[in-house]
């Protein structure tokens, strides 16, 4: 890794602070303390591409494992992660390389629509895949009744979807810097 | 920014890092597999008393503690819909205890201590090209640009209003533009120190 390449993961894990503290934009129909975070996830991987974006995510929950306050509401440590929401806090950084794989692959023909599609699947799928499960074990409640439970997230998730590809299609005509990959 | 931790010199205080986050794990597979409310009731009251001994004020443990109670409190109610009190009474020891038993380690343990125990822990991955002593530089750096992205924000915004401008998706992009040359310009800075050549960046009074 590259010493600006070290500049850019602890931009974006700040970026990540940021948003979880101060409601940079405030999204309609959602509590404002749930918001922002997940954006952090999708503007790491569509900005930085996977291997950057994800780390900088890690780095991000790592803040939290050592017990800095960096989740909305000023929470941390490793109550929240062990807590029945940690599986999302977990699943940023896989969220964050999976929206970086796909901007990676598709970013010769990237548009708003190819954004919409990498953010959605990275940033929302790959979160509920992993964050669901983790709550359905660690409350004992039937992994159905966790998905059904989940349906609040969606309308805040697509808002942020669409916010946070705008913006990715924005800063990569104005600072591209994922590396594109040939599709295999 | 404020750490979780709160000091005092107690046992648990002295425990190393490591052995702590061990037995935390420890502790969180060993509660699933504890199916009497007696049992757990046990658990839970033996993490409630590490309380006093570490000397963690309970106004404090509280603080910590109050944000994952609704949520438990709603897992609790469902599971009395769903399957029966027993297993309702179950779940929410189980949670309680794991989370109190966390916050107990985030209490009791210097930031700076779990950041050497993440360094110690990656060391075995160095084969794979992973560089656990950049991990202290990586979290100095995120906490540094932290306010410095405020900063930034609270200029986008300003020359927006100066505009007339409100709309929020045209405030990240200035925003993330803004901050993504600072980060290139702290990069080429670090570069200038002889970062690259692998040694520690010269350290300067903050």
């Amino acid at each position: 890794m590259r010493t600006k390449d070290i500049a850019l993961v602890a931009l974006f894990a700040a970026i990540m602070v940021v948003l979880g503290f101060f409601p940079l934009i405030e999204l309609p129909l959602v509590p404002a303390p749930f918001t922002s975070q997940t954006l952090g996830v999708m503007l790491a991987g569509s900005i930085l591409g996977a291997r950057r974006g994800g780390l900088a995510i890690l780095l991000f929950v790592l803040l939290v494992l050592v017990g800095l306050p960096v989740l909305p509401g000023g929470r941390g440590g490793l109550g929240v992660i062990l807590g029945p929401t940690g599986g999302f806090v977990l699943a940023y950084p896989v969220g964050a390389f999976v929206v970086g794989l796909l901007t990676e692959r598709l970013w010769r023909r990237y548009n708003l629509g190819v954004a919409l599609l990498c953010n959605a699947i990275g940033g929302a799928l790959v979160l509920y895949a992993i964050g669901i499960p983790w709550m359905s074990v660690v409350s004992g409640m039937p992994l159905a009744d966790a998905i059904t439970g989940s349906v609040v997230f969606l309308p805040g998730d697509a808002i942020k979807v669409v916010i946070g590809s705008l913006a990715a299609v924005a800063v990569r005509r104005a600072y591209p810097l994922v590396e594109p990959r040939v599709e295999a | 920014m404020l750490s979780l931790y709160h000091d005092a010199d107690t046992p648990v205080h002295a425990l190393p890092a490591g052995a702590k986050l061990l037995v935390l794990f420890g502790a969180g597979t060993g509660l699933f597999f504890v199916r009497s409310i007696p049992g757990l009731a046990v658990a839970l009251a033996a993490v409630v008393l590490c309380h006093p001994v570490a000397r963690v004020p309970w106004r404090t443990a509280w603080r910590q503690a109050r944000p994952v109670l609704p949520f438990t409190a709603l897992i609790v109610a469902a599971q009395v819909v769903l399957t029966d009190w027993a297993t309702a009474v179950l779940v929410g020891e189980r949670i309680l205890a794991l989370v109190l038993l966390a916050n107990l380690v985030t209490l009791t343990t210097r930031t700076s201590a779990m950041i050497a125990a993440v360094e110690a822990a990656l060391r075995p991955l160095r084969p794979l090209g992973v560089r656990p002593e950049r991990v202290g530089l990586l979290v100095a750096l995120t906490i540094r640009f932290i306010p410095v992205i405020r900063e930034q924000a609270e200029q986008v915004r300003a020359a927006q209003r100066a505009r007339g401008v409100e709309r929020s998706s045209a405030f990240l992009t200035p925003l993330l533009i803004k901050t993504l040359r600072l980060a290139d310009g702290l990069g080429e800075a670090l570069d200038a120190r002889g970062f690259e050549a692998g040694e520690r960046p010269h350290r300067t009074s903050r």
